[in-house]
């Protein structure tokens, strides 16, 4: 008579238990997604609205006022916003790409795929310096009503470009760290969602702050 | 021979189970564990503190407004004690309290071991328990917010309010808020998710449509309070410019914000109530609610339409007439949802056979209280009559009539009616039945005079009035009134306290209901059910649609299904019991207290710990209980 451990411990690189007791039952449904995609999701949502707010109020202030930007602040420039985007799409796309790759159990794909999402991001945030750098010497956020909601709404999309690539940064870590593979890579899937709705609110903030005020 | 429900609660290895899911009895265990149960309880008494604190302030109110130009508290202090009151009661006891016996309740009444995620609902705990801790370190520093719930800008501006006052309701809200969303993204994935087998979504009880709408609410709505906030401190502490018309802004932004979050919050502190509702009537009318399909839509679309009404609350800021015009419909539309739930309750009644127990006698004291606050609520959305009653003591009657008539009687509702299942005691019925009458007394005594009041046209938040304007005799009233009430609170109080120790024992199921939190002992077991059952019908314990499926006991195991039909996907691990989640609370308690002094060294300090404590969260455990077994 000897003593067998039911589940496998825990640790880095090896199957979490859930998947031992998943035997007991009939295979699941590929399609299904797991619960933290679900309030990762749910997450987004919450933020999404955040910055639905930011940019309500935006286009309220700018309402209310007779010029918009006012007196003294030119319209935005749009080339270095482009750039930007194409930064943060490329990057999208690189995690996507590392993310499909770990999806087939390629450890190597994943690795690639994030370091060059994180480049790319690191890239997106050197721009808005040189974009704040820039325009902080014609406006301060104190002057008017517009710079204040420009730059609190720009400046907390970038606090979430720097909160993303710090959860891409941990789970780089735990890339290379061996922890992902073919059945397991949960946090691969929520970060890169994190990742592509950045993504997303960006594409909505050039369109609001940057282009729309050249069609007034 | 044992029944599928006492089956459904036994477990075929008790002390597996049991091994796996319980909290040991050590200090840090205490603090560390993830149970729902054991938080959801902390979050009811909690809240139930914040509550003592919020009546207590309503009642210095209440002694000063006495008689005319009384002297028991200074304007200023009136300011401070109405601002805590009302913040109190909206943010740290109706609102915990409801997602309280949600966090507690869900799990059994889905047939599941646990919520979504134990650990994030032991963080939502202990953010709320310091943000509520934090609001209230206010007082000792003899500058609690003043500028009332609502907070309207320019008055809230530094220019007209200097002190640390606003920002302690700014920040504390802020850290408040992160324990409501995710304590509401939580409550989301568990109702979708983790549902027993086969409790398709049109079989899920009731409380959980609401507790649904609930969470969505929160999740859209959140974000425009912290939005308002957020752009408040910059302007307050960093001199931007948001909210001051010289430099471009508006306060009417602050306004529109503040509503765009304020309305659908209405109906998040209040449709939860409704749903405790639709469990106490069909139990204590002996038969399914009516109309159960109907009720369901009524409340999602409660929730919905509580997004598109706002601007009744800004009638009287000058905007343009067809804005308020549609804004005046959109609002009169809401009594067509609660119209259809308050005759799906009577009809439920009317059909039924009633047992007048203390449980029931609070839901019915709900309805004939929201009944009245409701045609109330019907009047002020019109938008000439508004213009009359606005900022009177009419709409002080309308919103306490709705919001203590209703949602609170159906907080002590569920307390009668789920306290046996928390304890395994019932509250005593003599006084429970006593305290019922006293507050029902009370509350109305209290209450309707206000109406009185309001269209003579006394003003709110006005610390005191004139004699000879005929306001005498029903604040007097209203006074009376209010001690009443407080007596009869206090009375359930002392039942609660009392009944844990000398109260009738319940046994699993005391009032024969049919719905799936009473198929488990009481209190429930560590692991809530012994076999996952399987679920067929809507009152699974009245109709017999209840099978016991697998006991899943290799591990700390539940089920995942899918969101609509709930069809099994796969059996989840749970995570244990951990200490991070209240170091991040802690964490970000210090980057609140940072922000607040303006020590930006502590505050970035804070938000660094906070961003290490969630790291190494997420970072996979070592440790793992790994059963042993014969072979």
């Amino acid at each position: 008579m000897t003593a067998r451990p039911l589940l496998p411990p825990r640790g880095p690189g090896r199957r979490l238990p859930g998947k031992a007791a998943l035997k007991l039952l009939p295979p699941p449904p590929s399609s299904s997604k797991d619960i933290a995609w679900w309030a990762m999701a749910l997450f987004c949502a919450n933020e999404a609205a955040f910055f639905a707010y930011l940019i309500m109020s935006y286009f309220y202030l700018g309402l209310r006022s007779p010029d918009w930007p006012p007196p003294g602040i030119e319209k935005p420039e749009l080339k270095l916003p482009l750039i930007m985007t194409a930064t943060l799409v490329l990057s999208s796309v690189a995690v996507w790409w590392g993310e499909h790759g770990i999806k087939r159990g390629r450890r190597g794909q994943l690795a690639a795929g994030l370091a060059a999402g994180i480049a790319l991001g690191l890239t997106f945030l050197a721009l808005q310096y040189r974009e704040y750098h820039e325009k902080l010497r014609h406006f301060l956020p104190q002057t008017h009503s517009y710079p204040s909601i420009f730059y609190t709404t720009t400046g907390f999309h970038g606090a979430h470009v720097a909160f993303g690539l710090l959860m891409l940064g941990f789970v780089f870590i735990r890339a290379l760290l061996g922890h992902f593979d073919g059945e397991e890579h949960t946090a691969v899937g929520t970060t890169s969602l994190y990742w592509h709705f950045v993504d997303c609110v960006w594409i909505a903030i050039v369109l609001s702050i940057y282009v729309s005020p050249r069609f007034y | 021979m044992t029944t599928a429900v006492e089956r459904v609660a036994e477990a075929p290895d008790h002390e597996r189970l049991k091994a796996l899911w319980e909290t040991p009895h050590t200090w840090l265990a205490w603090l560390a564990t993830v149970d729902h149960k054991k938080l959801g309880t902390r979050y009811i008494v909690t809240a139930f503190v914040f509550f003592v604190l919020g009546g207590l302030e309503a009642a210095l109110m209440r002694m000063q407004l006495a008689r005319p130009g009384q002297h028991l508290l200074s304007p200023e202090a009136y300011n401070q004690i109405f601002t805590m009151h009302g913040t109190t009661m909206m943010f740290l006891f109706i609102q915990p309290v409801l997602s309280g016996f949600s966090f507690y309740l869900t799990p059994l009444m889905i047939g599941s071991r646990e919520l979504a995620f134990p650990r994030l609902n032991s963080f939502s705990y202990y953010a709320f328990l310091l943000a509520g801790i934090f609001l209230y370190a206010s007082f000792f520093t003899g500058q609690a917010p003043n500028g009332g719930w609502f907070n309207y800008t320019p008055l809230t501006d530094r220019t007209f309010d200097p002190g640390l006052n606003i920002d302690f309701y700014a920040i504390g809200l802020l850290f408040l808020g992160t324990s409501t969303t995710a304590g509401a993204i939580n409550s989301i994935v568990t109702i979708l998710k983790l549902r027993a087998p086969g409790m398709s979504i049109d079989r899920m009880p009731l409380f959980l449509w609401s507790s649904l709408t609930m969470s969505v609410s929160v999740v859209f709505a959140m974000p425009a309070l912290n939005v308002a906030l957020v752009l408040l401190e910059l302007q307050r502490r960093w001199g931007f410019h948001f909210f001051d018309a010289a430099l471009g802004g508006t306060p009417l932004l602050w306004q529109h914000l503040f509503w765009v979050f304020g309305h659908p919050w209405v109906y998040i502190v209040f449709l939860p109530a409704t749903g405790m509702l639709s469990m106490v009537i069909p139990t204590f009318s002996r038969r399914p609610m009516v109309g159960h399909n109907f009720v369901a839509l009524a409340t999602v679309l409660t929730g919905l339409v509580g997004f598109g009404v706002w601007v009744h609350h800004m009638f009287a800021t000058g905007l343009p007439q067809l804005s308020m015009s549609f804004f005046s419909g959109a609002s009169m539309t809401v009594s067509i949802p609660s119209a259809i739930q308050i005759f799906a309750w009577i009809g439920t009644m009317w059909y039924g056979r009633v047992v007048f127990r203390t449980p029931m006698l609070f839901a019915i004291a709900f309805v004939f209280q929201f009944v009245i606050g409701g045609i109330s609520g019907v009047m002020t959305a019109a938008v000439p009559f508004d213009f009359q009653a606005h900022d009177t003591y009419f709409v002080v009657a309308h919103l306490h009539y709705v919001l203590v008539g209703g949602s609170a009687f159906a907080v002590f509702a569920a307390l009668y009616y789920w306290y046996p299942k928390i304890t395994g005691r019932m509250l005593g019925e003599t006084l429970g039945r006593t305290s019922f009458w006293v507050m029902f007394v009370g509350f109305n005594v209290a209450f309707f005079p206000m109406h009185v009041s309001g269209l003579l046209g006394m003003p709110r938040r006005v610390y005191t009035y004139l004699p000879g304007l005929g306001l005498e005799t029903a604040n007097m009233l209203s006074t009376i009134g209010a001690v009443i009430f407080v007596i009869g609170i206090a009375l359930t109080l002392w039942n609660v306290i009392a009944s844990r120790y000398d109260g009738v024992p319940a046994g699993d199921d005391p009032w024969g209901a049919g719905t799936l939190e009473w198929a488990t002992s009481s209190p429930p077991e560590d692991y809530n059910f012994g076999h996952i059952p399987i679920i067929s019908s809507r009152e699974p314990l009245w109709d017999g649609g209840i099978t016991p499926g697998p006991a899943y006991d290799e591990g700390r195991l539940t089920p995942r299904t899918s969101p609509l039909d709930a069809e099994l996907e796969r059996v989840i691990e749970m995570p244990e019991d951990n200490l991070w989640t209240l170091v991040l609370a802690v964490a970000l308690l210090v980057c609140s207290a940072g922000l607040l002094v303006r020590w930006d060294a502590l505050a970035v300090a804070g938000f660094v710990a906070s961003l290490l404590s969630m790291a190494r969260w997420a970072w996979p455990s070592k440790g793992h209980k790994v059963l042993e077994t014969e072979a």
